[in-house]
């Protein structure tokens, strides 16, 4: 396994590799960023508000005179943990989903995915704004409104990929076998579409954390004293005149985040090397 | 084969096929329509209680639950609701106190020329870079262009707007950084209002739109009959323009239908940035103040019109392709 690991860096494109260095710098970064952090997120630290970089405060100051660096670095934390979860929790729900509707067949079938093609019909951003009007914006609403939103994507594409396999003969013989149904699902089809599965909840992802910044950004995500990097640019949207580092930083971490974690889902793609 | 008949069984299978993929969409929106109403509608609990406040006394509630309609069953209450969208009178705002209708249609303008000048400005830019990427298919200019696409793809909306801000507004001082778009303006100031609410959202639809082209050309670029044109000594961009682009012109333009539809999501960015008096403000407006009437019909304007994108590019797709035709 750790070989294939190595082969498949050995083998990757420069792209790909700036793409895996951005995903982990920043995963490293969601984790252990708060306690790097040199100032309490909350504390006004700073006479001069927008200050810019000096060697107190490396990324300046906000709005409030705030330490950029701190609030990014905790931003990040809510971006990253916050999509990561909602994409997990969106690729489980909708691959459940297709794993039941492929192996049922007929009326189970024909429901569910009449159902996600409803759904799938409403533009994911249009969707998730009629969600939060309805529902409030707490944080775990939010992760639970962005995975809402990504299940019918991933269901459809699950369910071609299951539709595949259980037509094939291994599973034929399984089902002669006497299989039952969870078993044929969780043993034989789900192992043979794990890696597509994980190429889009990559993709997924990299929706989730767009969608979320954007809200936040749009002052409907995550509500203060809580901040995500779309928060943060969000509330230092005043310096834009200055064009303060306060609301520079926290964009091009959305960028690096999503640009490097698209940039490598794309070089992983089987048939992409070359 | 040019014959006057097959012209016509042509046709006459080509209808039905369409009539279907319309009435799948009706369906389609009418589901739709039935999730928006129960999200909105249902789920949330009692706008009237909301309206009056914790102070209100039972009996207010419920005069003015009676009142707004709200003591009627749920089937009754979304056929009502239904009724009133398709007849274009969706009720009052419950925020702005005016008729839904008059609100959208003094938006509704606005968002179509600006939806309307970005889809021109991304369809002819989408074209040079998905046919030149595709041209150099392997080369130096698709390879860039393929990470230039895929960055901007996964790039948020606002930052592509701030930076915008930053450098055309702030350092140039060449554009105003808020788009105040009124009737009587001059040309030359409407334009530039547009400017760069134009140039955020043609960035954001651009790329999918390029991406998708490429991938059009590039498998028409695969077929025989290219190699046979080359074969036969035709210059390559006549091979292109004459051989390849009228074939390759369903899938395109089914490409740029898809990608249209992007724009619905990056218009809700866009003009909240801009504070650009469209549609899409509006719905965050409506979302910010719990607006219901209001939300629920921007919400089914953005709905119908994405079916109808998507149901444009299928027809499109059936027109273009012989196969799905037979």
């Amino acid at each position: 396994m750790s070989g294939k690991i190595a082969q498949t860096l050995r083998t990757l494109p420069i792209s790909g590799r700036i793409g895996l260095g951005l995903v982990l710098f920043w995963l490293a970064v969601a984790l252990a960023g708060p306690s790097l952090a040199p100032y309490p997120v909350g504390a006004f630290v700073d006479r001069d508000v927008f200050s810019g970089a000096s060697a107190r405060f490396w990324l300046g100051s906000d709005y409030l005179g705030r330490d950029v660096l701190s609030r990014l670095l905790w931003g990040s934390r809510y971006t990253v943990l916050l999509a990561l979860g909602a994409a997990l929790l969106a690729v489980a729900t909708g691959t459940s989903l297709a794993l039941v509707a492929a192996v049922r067949g007929g009326w189970t079938d024909e429901i569910i995915s009449r159902t996600m093609d409803t759904l799938i019909s409403i533009p994911s951003k249009i969707f998730a704004l009629v969600l939060v009007a309805a529902f409030g914006s707490s944080l775990s609403l939010l992760l639970l409104i962005a995975a809402f939103t990504y299940v019918p994507g991933n269901f459809r594409i699950a369910r071609a990929l299951a539709m595949n396999l259980v037509a094939l003969d291994f599973v034929q013989v399984a089902r002669a076998r006497g299989e039952r149904a969870f078993h044929i699902a969780l043993r034989e089809v789900l192992p043979n579409m794990i890696h597509p599965l994980l190429a889009d909840m990559g993709l997924r992802f990299v929706f989730v954390v767009l969608l979320l910044s954007g809200l936040s950004f749009l002052g409907l995500g995550v509500q203060p004293p809580h901040a995500d990097l779309g928060s943060l640019v969000r509330e230092n949207i005043s310096g834009i005149t200055e064009g303060a580092l306060a609301i520079i930083a926290p964009a091009l971490a959305i960028a690096t985040l999503t640009v490097g974690a698209n940039l490598l889902i794309d070089a992983l793609k089987p048939g992409a090397k070359g | 084969m040019a014959g006057a008949a097959s012209h016509r069984s042509t046709l006459g299978n080509i209808a039905p096929l369409i009539a279907r993929r319309a009435l799948s969409s009706l369906l389609t929106l009418f589901l739709v329509s039935v999730v928006i109403f129960t999200v909105s509608g249902l789920l949330p609990g009692d706008a009237a209680q909301e309206a009056l406040g914790q102070s209100a006394t039972r009996e207010q509630v419920i005069a003015l639950r009676h009142e707004m309609g709200l003591d009627r069953p749920a089937p009754v209450r979304y056929m009502d609701w239904l009724g009133s969208i398709a007849r274009g009178d969706p009720g009052m705002s419950y925020v702005a106190n005016m008729p839904v209708s008059r609100i959208i249609s003094d938006r509704l303008p606005n968002t179509l020329t600006l939806a309307g000048i970005t889809a021109v400005v991304s369809v002819i830019l989408a074209l040079a870079i998905g046919v030149g990427s595709a041209v150099n298919r392997g080369g130096k200019l698709d390879s860039m262009l393929n990470v230039v696409t895929l960055s901007l793809v996964a790039m948020p909306e606002f930052l592509i707007a701030t930076l915008g801000v930053m450098i055309f507004s702030v350092k140039l001082l060449w554009l105003p950084s808020i788009a105040l778009v009124t009737p009587d303006a001059s040309w030359s100031e409407t334009l530039r209002s547009y400017a760069l609410p134009v140039f955020s959202l043609t960035c954001v639809v651009v790329a999918q739109m390029a991406r998708m082209t490429r991938a059009a050309v590039a498998d028409q670029l695969d077929r025989p009959y290219v190699e046979m044109a080359r074969l036969k000594g035709v210059p390559f961009s006549r091979i292109v323009l004459f051989h390849v682009m009228p074939n390759a012109v369903g899938p395109v333009v089914n490409a740029m239908a898809l990608s249209l539809s992007y724009l619905m999501g990056g218009a809700i960015i866009v003009e909240t940035i801009f504070n650009f008096p469209g549609l899409a403000s509006l719905m965050v407006n409506a979302v910010t103040s719990r607006d219901m009437p209001l939300l629920q019909s921007c919400a089914m304007i953005f709905c119908a019109t994405y079916l109808a994108l998507m149901l444009v590019a299928d027809v499109i797709a059936i027109l273009a392709n012989p196969r799905l035709r037979a």
